[in-house]
């Protein structure tokens, strides 16, 4: 989860990362989002793979995974229609999410399904963690709350963390304490 | 006024790659070097183009008028997953020298996902025909501007002294919040 983690290790997935991540709320529902397609994904693609021509995998993958997007970003629209203006174009967008596709290609294609669905798990765990904690930090230092909840009055100068320049100075810092992290621990 | 205006805030003020956030794999991937970032904007210039005009049509003549608007991300990534081979094909045949200079970066780009992103905006914008081709062009051109830029910075950072932990990736994405708050400047320009 954090050693091969998508999105501070591999630097796959980066899109939504960076754009929805600017508080906590977003950045856990967008991670709920993709947890969804991500298992659901790599559920059917396991159980369908002995079925699937090698030559089309491909397409066949994008059109599960296009179907779990379209399920989410209907369900969200029905439901949640705050969160689904906030968000906006990054819920379709998952369909071309490299991690999903990455993972059906590289784990699914090959495994049986209750590991895939393991996998599935594990690697949207990873995605969440790294997601909700700098939407937290940018959330934290910018508006001065944590999940909406205001815990002091925001510094003006601070605005910038929840501006997009926040988003690429928090992930390059929290990649930089990872490699300092890690050496350590080598 | 008005096209140019959509031309502007696509190229600019809202920078696909700096403020929008969208096809950051590529921004990061292929920057290291200035002649790599060139041949990705030329292909996304070309490709972004010709399949926001293609997915337009689509959705106003055959999904819009059958109420099967919930395909669309089905039908979009289909579609620009054949344009791009069929267009790799034709430029094969026919402009051998375009077809070496975008190399390897033409069929990468059916994962890129800001091609995707802009024949959605253009339908969520509710652009007609010509305002939705006024903004695959800012938007590609947004991202040429952005991308070459950063791989000029890029080749100058490789011979600098950073930090042991600093280097690599998160100094890029330092010097990219730099950029981008340099982007920040052109909001409200304009009163766009």
């Amino acid at each position: 989860m954090i050693r091969e983690n998508p999105v501070l290790r591999l630097m796959i997935g980066l899109c939504p990362v960076l754009a929805v991540s600017n508080n906590a709320v977003n950045a856990l529902s967008m991670s709920v989002a993709v947890a969804f397609v991500l298992i659901c994904s790599n559920f059917v693609v396991a159980a369908i793979r002995k079925i699937v021509p090698d030559e089309i995998r491909i397409p066949i993958f994008i059109i599960v995974i296009s179907t779990f997007v379209t399920i989410s970003d209907y369900v969200m629209y029905a439901y949640f229609q705050e969160l689904h203006h906030a968000l906006g174009v990054f819920v379709p967008l998952i369909v071309v999410n490299c991690i999903i596709l990455g993972r059906a290609e590289a784990f699914a294609y090959r495994n049986p399904v209750l590991s895939s669905l393991l996998d599935g798990v594990g690697m949207s765990l990873g995605f969440a963690l790294a997601l909700v904690s700098i939407g937290v930090i940018r959330e934290l230092l910018g508006a001065g709350s944590v999940f909406g909840i205001q815990l002091f009055s925001p510094v003006v100068a601070a605005t910038i963390m929840i501006l997009p320049p926040g988003a690429f100075i928090t992930i390059g810092i929290l990649m930089a304490a990872l490699n300092k992290f890690e050496n350590k621990v080598q | 006024m008005e096209l140019f205006g959509i031309f502007f805030a696509a190229f600019l003020i809202n920078n696909i790659l700096l403020i929008r956030f969208i096809a950051l794999c590529s921004f990061f991937g292929v920057s290291t070097k200035i002649d790599t970032s060139v041949g990705m904007s030329l292909a996304v210039i070309f490709v972004m183009t010709i399949s926001s005009a293609v997915s337009w049509v689509i959705f106003h003549f055959v999904l819009a008028p059958f109420h099967l608007e919930f395909l669309r991300t089905a039908t979009f990534i289909l579609t620009i997953a054949s344009l791009v081979q069929l267009e790799e094909l034709y430029m094969k045949k026919t402009i051998p020298a375009l077809y070496r200079a975008m190399g390897i970066y033409l069929p990468l780009i059916t994962t890129n996902c800001a091609i995707l992103a802009v024949a959605f905006l253009a339908i969520d914008y509710r652009f007609n025909f010509v305002q939705s081709m006024v903004y695959s062009i800012g938007v590609s051109a947004g991202y040429s501007l952005a991308i070459v830029l950063f791989a000029y910075i890029r080749e100058r950072m490789a011979l600098a002294p950073i930090p042991k932990w600093f280097q690599g990736y998160p100094i890029a994405f330092i010097t990219a919040a730099l950029m981008s708050l340099a982007f920040l400047g052109f909001t409200n320009m304009f009163g766009l």
